[in-house]
């Protein structure tokens, strides 16, 4: 299926869907809110004329000036039909419990290292993850690195006196 | 045999401090400890176009319980720091390490959070050798001069000592 007939599927599959393709340098990007992330993913992996049956990487972009500050990154794969695609979607800070989404580790097994690399670098909570904890920094660390507020040298900073970050619950 | 037969031209006198370290410096074994492209340049130094086996350095052993001298060729995360010190104080005394590279020795160019300014911090230093990553020839002057410190005796993790203190195998 081209690309530009995804947005017009999935309106017909998810009424009420306001989903959106945006082109660039050849690859296509999906936006798409945050409420129906889980719903879309779902019928991109499951509907034969789409097929995306593989989650290439899952990461997250940090816009502090943002009002929905993060962008969540799902990159897929169809195998089947030789055809990637970019799945967006902008979630808020989310106030003291962190910002949220629900996890896709049962969709693709692969989500379930993406989801904690993000967890462990933007402090995005994946609700229902099977094992949320920090993958690659050490388990005694605080904050989100890759947060723009995060200052680079991180303790010996002296930057970090005044970094604070809502732990998740 | 007995003492008339080894008087002669070949008999020398010496200390048996001294004769100890020789053997020592003459069999180091190393641990390497290779995190990053440094261990890559360690790799070469080892191989057959180097050759640190020249200096009797040809054991290479991946067990530190084995090894006395600890090459640490590459960036030290604050990840495996717990790793690095743990291996260092598996190694028997005497030991001694080598920081190759400037990631190693000062972290280099990775002035984040991420990474050991040094594994310093850690651990004692014999010997830094400077480059990013150095050469082998760089990393085999660093093992010669080694090579001059226990022969004397001296190193980082050791007291300070004279020759005459060092000490001697059980």
């Amino acid at each position: 299926m081209d690309p530009h007939d995804i947005p017009a599927k999935l309106a017909a599959l998810l009424p009420g869907l306001d989903c959106a393709l945006v082109e660039c340098a050849g690859q296509s990007t999906l936006e798409v809110p945050a409420a129906r992330v889980k719903d879309v993913l779902r019928i991109l992996r499951d509907d034969s004329a789409l097929r995306f049956d593989q989650l290439l990487d899952l990461t997250a972009v940090d816009y502090p000036g943002r009002e929905l500050r993060f962008d969540v990154v799902y990159i897929l794969v169809s195998t089947a039909y030789s055809r990637r695609l970019r799945v967006k979607t902008r979630i808020a800070d989310g106030g003291p419990a962190g910002p949220a989404l629900p996890t896709v580790s049962d969709l693709w097994p692969s989500a379930n290292w993406g989801e904690r690399e993000c967890f462990d670098m933007f402090g995005i909570r994946f609700e229902g993850h099977p094992n949320l904890k920090r993958i690659l920094n050490p388990d005694n660390f605080y904050g989100y690195p890759l947060r723009k507020t995060y200052p680079l040298r991180g303790e010996r900073d002296p930057a970090f006196l005044e970094y604070k970050e809502t732990e998740p619950a | 045999m007995g003492v008339e037969l080894i008087r002669g031209d070949n008999f020398v006198t010496t200390s048996l401090a001294s004769v100890v370290n020789w053997a020592r410096k003459s069999s180091l074994w190393p641990f390497p400890f290779g995190t990053a492209c440094c261990g890559i340049e360690m790799m070469a130094a080892l191989a057959s176009k180097f050759d640190m086996a020249r200096f009797g350095a040809e054991a290479v052993r991946f067990s530190p319980r084995q090894a006395d001298l600890l090459i640490v060729a590459g960036t030290i995360c604050n990840k495996m720091a717990p790793v690095l010190k743990r291996v260092y104080d598996q190694m028997s005394d005497p030991k001694w390490v080598i920081a190759m590279g400037a990631c190693a020795s000062c972290g280099g160019i990775f002035d984040n959070y991420t990474v050991v300014q040094g594994i310093d911090e850690i651990i004692p230093v014999d010997m830094y050798v400077p480059g990013c990553p150095p050469s082998p020839q760089a990393l085999m002057y660093s093992f010669t001069r080694i090579q001059d410190m226990v022969q004397h005796g001296r190193g980082a993790s050791l007291a300070p000592m004279s020759e005459s203190v060092v000490p001697l195998p059980v």
